[in-house]
């Protein structure tokens, strides 16, 4: 049986639907995160799940019990806020003990408790401190420490390193994946930013406008995207409207708009005459000097329009002379020189006919 | 250089005034309190000289207001009796202003400020009419009284006086001071931020212990202010037991002011608002210190 089960659970504000009819189970020591841009339910979900909302239609239950009549207070289920939410009248320490105490867990286990759990995130020489008195990734650290202690079901994490600049929050993702392992504790995860979800979960759900577009591996779901939406949100993608000509071998030959004809693999049954997009990452196009030589069954030529340096890798703006704009990625990996092309040199994309993932229509 | 030179001349220019004002009329004014509750009366009120005059006048300097303070319990009587109303004035101001500051601090962002002008509005008219009123709808013919005697009278007990009683002082105390408790306590809820009810509900606190240890936990720097409003001006206060209160329901207030415009005893009023203020200044720093301790020690 599955930990947590969400089944068919609908949420309504005045004229607007913030959640329909959404499913998932999260099974016993998963990290699952909810995934989508703002406005798209995740975190009405997870406020239902916590029990501070209840849904219009549909039920949750967890262990097989169905917690609607169970208030927030009393479900083995905590939240990671994404502001913290520490009470700033009380030392970490005692932030920490918090939980202890309404479950009235007595004084010595509770120090010893209090204690190990601080251990566990480095933050045991700051039990005496303040919340004003600690930085923010410390303040992280205290909350997920104290939604921890007294080993919940469920512990929800709302952005929880949304306010973290990006070297912390690189960091963090290192650890709070090392605590999941530690504490097997269930972590139900929500946030919008892709690169986090694919870091840090064992499953993704994309949610968008209140439903989930796609539920999968963090692999698969990037390399195959079940729709356009779930393509262009998660990471960079080039999407290529195209038609399907021919099915044969597994392989399939495209009518690309503004391109003309391409190949790309096969999925699932589409026939002659579909419409979709060929979901095309950067890293999957080749970029080499005009007329180079490649096996790859596609090769345009083009023109580089623009390029963004992000030190490790380059993705260059390529404008095709046929008038499509696509965007490679090559890393910066010859030594002595910072990139390969520079705007306005004339290149040669190709990517192989098995690269990219055909999405229907 | 000059800049800072100019910013020390300008912060000198800006503090200046107030703190030479306070000097002048605040400080000074003390130190003669303090030096006046040492000194003998004046034969027909005032102060008697500190030097000779050679007219075989009192003179100089004494600890005789002291002792006569301490020789008589009634003093300590009237300053326990105003310590009790005080306290009393201060607990049911805190009783009744927590509902109402925690009721404005929740509502509409929009309907705030309008709350707030309707807590503040009495204060438009003047504070003696206010208590004035008092005495009409504390009075024996008012409906208040016919009632209450009435359901006296239905058990067989003696009719009472609503006005001239303790009760009509603690009407009046709570009634002028409640404003002052409920501001500084709206204020202090204002800023709490929603979330943390949340999270403290999320591990597992109820109703209660959400109330407990978030909201009047956090509130208590609100609670202070509003009481030592309510408290210090309660203490000093002899306009509402004048007007409200029997006879023996003098308090410190009264005594006081009866030193300096009744008995023209100013030396012995001196004393008494010197010790009222030690009491005081007792009082704040014990609660200082419970307070550090409390914070501390946890």
């Amino acid at each position: 049986m599955a930990l947590l089960e969400i089944r068919n659970i609908t949420r309504r504000f005045a004229d607007f639907e913030a959640v329909s009819e959404v499913s998932f189970t999260v099974e016993s020591g998963e990290f699952f995160t909810l995934l989508g841009p703002s406005g798209c339910g995740k975190t009405t979900i997870l406020r239902m799940i916590a029990g501070f909302d209840l849904p219009d239609a549909g039920q949750i239950l967890l262990d097989g019990r169905d917690l609607a009549r169970t208030p927030a207070e009393k479900r083995p289920i905590h939240t990671v806020f994404q502001s913290y939410a520490l009470f700033p009248h009380l030392s970490v320490g005692q932030n920490v003990a918090f939980p202890l105490r309404m479950a009235g867990v007595a004084e010595t286990e509770l120090r010893r408790r209090v204690r190990e759990t601080l251990e566990q995130v480095h933050l045991a020489e700051l039990a005496e401190h303040y919340p004003h008195e600690i930085s923010g990734g410390q303040k992280q650290r205290v909350a997920l420490a104290r939604g921890l202690v007294n080993r919940p079901r469920l512990l929800l994490l709302d952005e929880p390193l949304g306010a973290l600049d990006l070297k912390l929050r690189e960091e963090m993702q290192l650890e709070l994946i090392k605590l999941q392992r530690e504490v097997g504790v269930t972590f139900v995860f929500v946030t919008h930013a892709q690169p986090e979800a694919l870091a840090l979960s064992h499953r993704i759900a994309v949610m968008n406008r209140g439903r989930i577009e796609q539920l999968d591996e963090p692999s698969r779901i990037y390399s195959f995207p079940s729709n356009r939406f779930v393509a262009d949100f998660i990471g960079n993608c080039n999407l290529l409207e195209a038609a399907v000509i021919e099915r044969r071998d597994g392989l399939l030959r495209l009518a690309a708009a503004g391109l003309g004809e391409i190949r790309a693999p096969a999925s699932d049954a589409e026939k002659a005459g579909d419409k979709g997009v060929l979901a095309l990452r950067p890293e999957q196009v080749r970029i080499g000097a005009a007329n180079s030589a490649s096996d790859d069954a596609n090769r345009f030529p083009g023109t580089v329009r623009d390029f963004l340096y992000v030190g490790d890798v380059t993705t260059y703006q390529v404008a095709l002379d046929n008038g499509c704009q696509l965007a490679a990625l090559r890393p910066n990996d010859a030594p002595g020189r910072a990139r390969f092309f520079e705007v306005g040199d004339r290149v040669t994309l190709s990517w192989a006919a098995d690269a990219g993932h055909y999405v229907r229509d | 250089m000059s800049e800072t030179k100019d910013n020390r001349l300008a912060r000198w220019a800006i503090t200046a005034p107030p703190t030479l004002f306070l000097l002048a009329f605040f400080l000074v004014p003390a130190l003669i309190v303090v030096l006046a509750s040492f000194q003998y009366p004046g034969e027909f009120g005032g102060l008697a000289p500190l030097f000779d005059h050679g007219d075989g006048r009192e003179h100089g300097l004494t600890l005789e207001n002291y002792r006569f303070f301490a020789s008589d319990f009634l003093f300590t009587e009237i300053f326990l009796r105003s310590f009790a109303v005080a306290t009393a004035s201060t607990l049911i101001c805190l009783v009744m202003a927590y509902p109402v500051a925690w009721l404005i601090a929740r509502s509409p962002k929009r309907h705030r400020d309008l709350l707030v002008l309707l807590v503040i509005l009495p204060f438009a008219s003047n504070f003696l009419i206010r208590v004035y009123a008092w005495m009409i709808i504390l009075g024996p013919q008012a409906a208040l009284a016919r009632m209450f005697n009435g359901v006296l009278g239905a058990f067989g007990l003696e009719p009472v006086s609503l006005l001239f009683s303790p009760f009509a002082v603690l009407v009046g105390m709570v009634y002028v001071h409640l404003p002052f408790m409920i501001l500084p306590l709206y204020t202090n809820l204002e800023k709490h931020d929603p979330v943390l009810l949340d999270a403290a509900q999320d591990l597992g606190a109820n109703a209660w212990q959400r109330f407990w240890r978030v909201t009047w936990s956090l509130s208590l720097p609100g609670v202070f202010s509003g009481s030592a409003l309510v408290f210090i001006p309660v203490l000093g206060m002899f306009a509402i037991p004048d007007i409200l209160g029997g006879t023996r329901d003098m308090l410190i207030g009264n005594l006081i002011k009866d030193q300096f415009l009744g008995v023209r005893d100013w030396p012995f009023g001196a004393t008494l608002s010197i010790v009222l203020t030690l009491c005081v200044l007792a009082l704040a720093g014990f609660a200082a210190w419970a307070g550090k301790a409390r914070r501390g020690g946890a």
